[in-house]
């Protein structure tokens, strides 16, 4: 039998794991990653030259991330790796890729896409000023730049990661204004029964949250934000929120890092075909997998926080257990009790994924309550009231024909950082659930793509 | 803050060779290893200006996903701040070249 053509996307947590299990059944897979370094989200790479150890990168996470860097050098030789390609179609078993200006449509049999997540964004008013950060970009000016992005940083949002940038920028010496955070301290101690399926990660949760108190930090929990002032040249002066008390809090700051958790980079699977399923307890579509990464369309899989936002570890797992599958669908023999075990561990992540959704919920409820000319597409500046108004003059109640009448989807971000507040805004305005109301569809090419890009030389 | 005010502060890796590049026409000293982005607002507020309205712009995620931090080359090609990295000599422009974008009114 021919060697099966394997292409992964993404060389972050599951894309090195599922690169390393192919290659241990004796393949040669492609790796494509647009970044020009490996390692992905969390255990991005610094540029060559920077001098942080690992443990100041990474702290806790330092030997996981020096595993995963090391198998990766390790594993060089022995894959097509292809740093700073964009995969921006997939159609007709090829994967379109491009690279330098140049584009090339590369055959395969066995698909993995392993792209990761972006962060999850709720707009409130002012969030087009500059200096509004998502909260991933706080982490990444930090991690691989050394950069804070701003004087006195003002945190907004939810979700674990918020607690951590907000840790990592007061240790690298930024001034924390404030933790200003959506969920409650209820929802953290309602969701422990799931979350207890990870003890480990569970105690340094709860360590971060404790270390913000030490430190003397601002902490506000049930927060409802209001307002990000600012101005057109200046960008950001400030922020304001009400209480859980009722009380208004106004808050002077140069930078505000916002964030609601991650949502899974789906475009790929979406031009693939795959099916999607809504998932009611955190208000997404998503697409179908099965317990191995399997999709709905043959020859498809998708592996880590590109579809279910388990994190790190989850993905590791998830791309070992997708690289498995392709083998035992391609008739290699698979090693049944690896895939249990690995089926096995991945369920405990899920339930922690579970957990987490719970303890910092997605807080759709603010969709309703934002004003009429807060922006909600940061791209061409469309607001609530501009996309409000297709709803209801002319009827506009499924997102794509939402899209195609406001516009709001259709910039530059392609919907990445408002659809799923749009689809918020929409379902308050129609009465009807977002499962109703729809999602935008990917499109290609999933980022816009240089204005003069030529067809490589064969 | 003043538009000519640096957005982001230096923490780490101070301790690196300087590049010179060139932002509409001005050198700016920037360090090997800065993205784009980090030279420019290491230096000044904004990178660009919306074309859609009256806000300067910062770039917003900095994973290569928003696209906000477009900025743009003599030739008129964009660039994408965020994860372009700086090399001695790289001239850019934070408007397009002879593009007159349309305001949104
Ligand atoms: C900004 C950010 C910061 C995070 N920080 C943490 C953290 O500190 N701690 C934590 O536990 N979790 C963090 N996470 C969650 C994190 O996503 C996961 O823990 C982990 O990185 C998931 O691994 P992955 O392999 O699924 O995806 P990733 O690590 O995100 O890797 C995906 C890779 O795919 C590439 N890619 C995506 N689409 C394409 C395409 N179309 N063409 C080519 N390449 C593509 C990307 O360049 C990327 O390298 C963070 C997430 C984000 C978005
Ligand atoms: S800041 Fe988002 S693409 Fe550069």
């Amino acid at each position: 039998m021919a060697e099966p053509r394997v292409i992964i996307v993404g060389a972050g947590p599951a894309g090195v794991r599922a690169a390393e299990t192919l290659v241990a059944a004796g393949l040669r897979p492609t790796v494509v990653d647009e970044g020009r370094r490996d390692g992905g989200q969390i255990y991005r790479r610094q540029p060559e030259g920077f001098a942080r150890s690992s443990a100041e990168l990474y702290g806790t996470e330092a030997a996981r991330a020096e595993a995963l860097h090391a198998t990766f050098d390790d594993l060089r030789p022995k894959i097509d790796y292809r740093p700073g390609h964009l995969a921006w179609n997939v159609a007709d078993g090829h994967l379109h890729v491009v690279h330098d200006g140049s584009a090339e449509a590369l055959p395969f049999d066995a698909l993995i896409v392993a792209s990761g997540a972006t962060d999850r964004l709720m707009p409130v008013k002012g969030w087009q000023h500059a200096g509004v950060y998502s909260l991933g970009a706080a982490q990444i000016a930090l991690k691989s730049q050394g950069c804070a992005i701003g004087r006195r940083v003002v945190f907004l949002g939810t979700g674990p990661l918020m607690q951590l940038v907000a840790a990592q920028y007061r240790k690298a010496g930024a001034q924390v204004v404030a933790l200003l955070d959506t969920s409650r301290l209820w929802n953290q101690i309602r969701a422990l029964p799931k979350l207890v399926s990870r003890p480990d990660v569970l105690a340094k949760g709860v360590g971060l949250a404790a270390s913000h108190l030490l430190a003397g930090t601002m902490v506000r929990r049930g927060v409802t934000p209001v307002e990000i002032f600012g101005d057109a040249d200046g960008g950001v002066s400030g922020v304001s929120v009400r209480l859980a008390s009722g009380r208004d809090l106004r808050l002077a700051c140069d930078a505000v890092a916002l964030g609601y958790h991650l949502r899974p980079e789906t475009q790929l699977a979406d031009l693939a075909r795959c099916d999607f399923a809504f998932d009611a307890a955190t208000r997404q579509f998503w697409p179908v997998i099965d317990e191995d990464g399997r999709s709905s369309v043959p020859g498809i899989y998708l592996a880590g926080d590109g579809v279910r936002t388990q994190g790190a570890d989850g993905a590791e797992i998830a791309g070992k257990l997708a690289a498995l599958a392709v083998l035992t669908d391609r008739g290699r023999s698979a090693p049944t009790e690896q895939i249990s075990r690995l089926r096995q561990q991945r369920r405990a992540m899920e339930r922690f994924r579970a957990g987490i959704a719970e303890a910092f919920p997605w807080p759709h409820h603010l969709a309703a309550g934002l004003a009429d000319d807060t922006v909600v597409c940061r791209c061409e500046g469309i607001t609530a009231g501009e996309l409000r108004s297709v709803v209801h003059d002319k009827g506009a109640d499924e997102m794509n024909r939402a899209k195609a009448l406001s516009r709001v989807g259709m910039g530059r971000c392609q919907g990445r950082y408002c659809g799923h507040a749009a689809a918020e805004v929409v379902a308050a305005a129609t009465q009807l659930s977002p499962a109703v109301v729809g999602r935008l569809r990917g499109q290609a090419p999933v980022k816009p793509l240089a204005i003069r890009t030529r067809r490589a030389a064969p | 803050m003043s538009p000519l005010q640096p957005r982001f502060v230096r923490l780490a890796e101070t301790d690196r060779p300087t590049v010179p590049i060139v932002v509409d026409g001005a050198t700016v000293e920037a360090l090997e290893g800065d993205s784009l982005l980090v030279a420019v607002l290491t230096r000044a507020g904004h990178l660009r200006h919306s074309e859609f309205g009256p806000e300067a712009r910062a770039g917003f995620c900095l994973m290569a996903a928003c696209q906000d931090c477009w900025m743009w080359t003599h030739d008129g090609d964009r660039l994408r701040a965020c994860d372009t990295p700086v090399r001695a000599g790289l001239s850019v422009l934070t408007q397009p070249p002879d593009m007159p974008w349309p305001n949104r009114a």
